[in-house]
């Protein structure tokens, strides 16, 4: 059972009481980043204070101690995944995650015959680093057709994938809609045919147990900042044999084994062979804290609770009768929408006037649009900590929609 | 002239609404080579629209606006282009400072704006400010490439 009152004791930016425009915060932002508990600012923090020191470039103790800490952040993140820690590659975020595995595998493997199959509802994240790739390489962009709600099934990817594909790329929950896609069910299908499955993790990962062996995903990315950890640090999960045959996207200190004047380099095996330069250090102590916390929490419970939340706020909304929803039958914690007759980037300028943090506008899915048919739309995404008050006051605000202008006059 | 102290908040609302919902000057011209134009669009909100001008012998004969824009982006360049049609470059300049001043709280000549006043709180939502100079600034720079 999550009590969101007693976890919010845990984070400064509740116990602060932050407000904005004067009144108290009501944070409905969380699919774009998550509050931080203390003991992630304590394990930043700590980095520096009792532990500073560079990873694998010296001999003395509190060296040690820092590859013994990522190597442990490692181990955690296997148990969090169910995979092998030496499967797991620091980046920077999910960005830098699907861009290595574009850049690392599609470039070095794709050809002008081939295939790459992504859908409408996918972030920019995961749709530019394709389109580099099919720029590089010849390979072609295909979507996988989503269902009359927005879903993606395993019936289209059936009816979309040729023997021409080579990578399906997909979000395991949507950024926008919220839907749960079938991994597993499509990673067969996408399996069959020879090809493999990129899977997008930013929205997932943070909100729901995952086991990657489970679901047989080639690929999972994920960002920290949105599962409580900092930002500026993200995971790339690779099945082992596929990172091994994976080009280095930068290269430089720490990931070689040896090089010579000649222009000859060899580089480490993986995960090491994809961590040139210096890492983000505190960033990884502060993930390391944030999924034990997260794991202490449970995350089947943090997935169970945010249905609830999602359900209850379909409800709430649906009753006021000012909204129009575009993902109600959507299972994850996040609730697209617009208030009737107002412009969303208006909507959330009003939110923002009653202190509620929601975001407007495509949310970095634009092709997205073309699909739900409105310019633009309000989104409010909900985590572990966010409560039922939260929830009515946005549906407050939605009853009082037609006052947008009082954002500016009161 | 109206003033912001003669403007009750009723009456500024009712003037942007009117605008946004009855924009006068929201269209593409019958005929783009007469006109300048110039793309406003910006990373932090949804607007995206052209402003377009026609000027003849130092003034400014037509304004225009069309796109996608939020209440108070669309509602502030229908009301620039009010504000600028008939008058001569250096007056539309002016007033166009004037109104860039006033968003961001610094003097500003309040006879110059007439119904533009109404924006006068927009700093009061620090997001929305670009909206509400966007068109504003394109037009600006219309002028100056106009006067080359």
């Amino acid at each position: 059972m999550i009590d969101p009152y007693k976890i919010r004791q845990d984070f400064p930016m509740y116990r602060n009481q932050i407000k904005m425009q004067g009144k108290p915060l009501v944070w409905l932002d969380n699919a774009s980043t998550t509050f931080k508990p203390d003991c992630v600012l304590n394990a930043v923090e700590e980095y520096y204070t009792h532990a500073t020191s560079n990873s694998h470039r010296g001999d003395y103790d509190l060296c040690f101690a820092v590859d013994q800490k990522i190597l442990e952040t490692r181990q955690r993140l296997g148990q969090f995944l169910n995979c092998k820690p030496i499967e797991v590659v620091f980046t920077s975020g999910t960005t830098n995650s699907i861009n290595l595995v574009a850049f690392g595998y599609g470039v070095k493997f794709l050809t002008k015959d081939d295939e790459i199959l992504l859908t409408q509802a996918e972030h920019a994240s995961n749709v530019l680093p394709w389109f580099k790739v099919s720029e590089m390489t010849g390979a072609k962009i295909k979507y996988i057709p989503l269902d009359k709600d927005g879903r993606l099934t395993v019936e289209n990817l059936r009816k979309t994938i040729t023997k021409h594909t080579k990578i399906v790329a997909v979000a395991q929950v949507t950024n926008v809609l919220g839907y749960i896609a079938p991994i597993k069910e499509l990673a067969q299908v996408v399996h069959d045919y020879g090809a493999l499955l990129v899977c997008d993790g930013a929205q997932s990962v943070p909100h729901m147990p995952i086991d990657v062996k489970d679901l047989d995903v080639d690929f999972l990315s994920f960002s920290g900042h949105k599962l409580c950890g900092p930002t500026g640090i993200g995971v790339l999960y690779g099945k082992y044999d596929l990172l091994c045959k994976m080009e280095p996207f930068m290269t430089g200190g720490g990931m070689n084994a040896k090089f010579d004047m000649c222009g000859d380099a060899q580089y480490l095996e993986p995960p090491l062979r994809f961590e040139a330069g210096t890492q983000n250090i505190e960033g990884i102590f502060g993930l390391d804290a944030a999924i034990q916390y997260l794991m202490g929490i449970g995350m089947a419970n943090i997935n169970a609770y945010e249905e609830e939340l999602k359900r209850y706020a379909v409800s709430e909304l649906e009753k006021t009768g000012n909204a129009i929803l575009y993902n109600s039958k959507s299972e994850a914690g996040i609730v697209t929408f617009n208030i009737k007759d107002v412009f969303a980037q208006d909507a959330a300028t009003f939110l923002n006037s009653r202190g509620i943090a929601c975001r407007s506008g495509q949310h970095c899915a634009k092709i997205l649009i073309d699909y739900l048919g409105v310019v633009a739309t309000v989104r409010a995404s909900f985590y572990f900590y966010t409560t039922k008050e939260d929830i009515d006051a946005l549906v407050d605000a939605v009853k009082h929609g037609k006052e947008f202008l009082n954002a500016y006059f009161n | 002239m109206p003033t912001s102290i003669e403007l009750t908040p009723e009456m500024m609302r009712g003037i942007i609404m009117d605008h946004y919902q009855n924009p006068r000057h929201k269209a593409k011209p019958s005929d783009p080579k007469a006109y300048l134009s110039l793309h406003a669009s910006s990373t932090n909100c949804i607007d995206d629209f052209d402003v377009y001008l026609k000027g003849e012998k130092g003034k400014v004969v037509d304004a225009l606006w069309d796109g996608i824009a939020c209440t108070i982006s669309s509602a502030s360049t229908d009301i620039l282009c009010d504000r600028v049609i008939g008058e001569d470059y250096a007056l539309a300049e002016k007033t166009i400072q004037s109104y860039l001043d006033m968003i961001e709280e610094k003097p500003y000549d309040a006879s110059l704006l007439d119904e533009a006043i109404v924006f006068v709180n927009t700093g009061k939502q620090a997001a929305r400010i670009h909206c509400a100079t966007m068109g504003w600034t394109a037009m600006k720079e219309l002028l100056e490439k106009e006067e080359k």
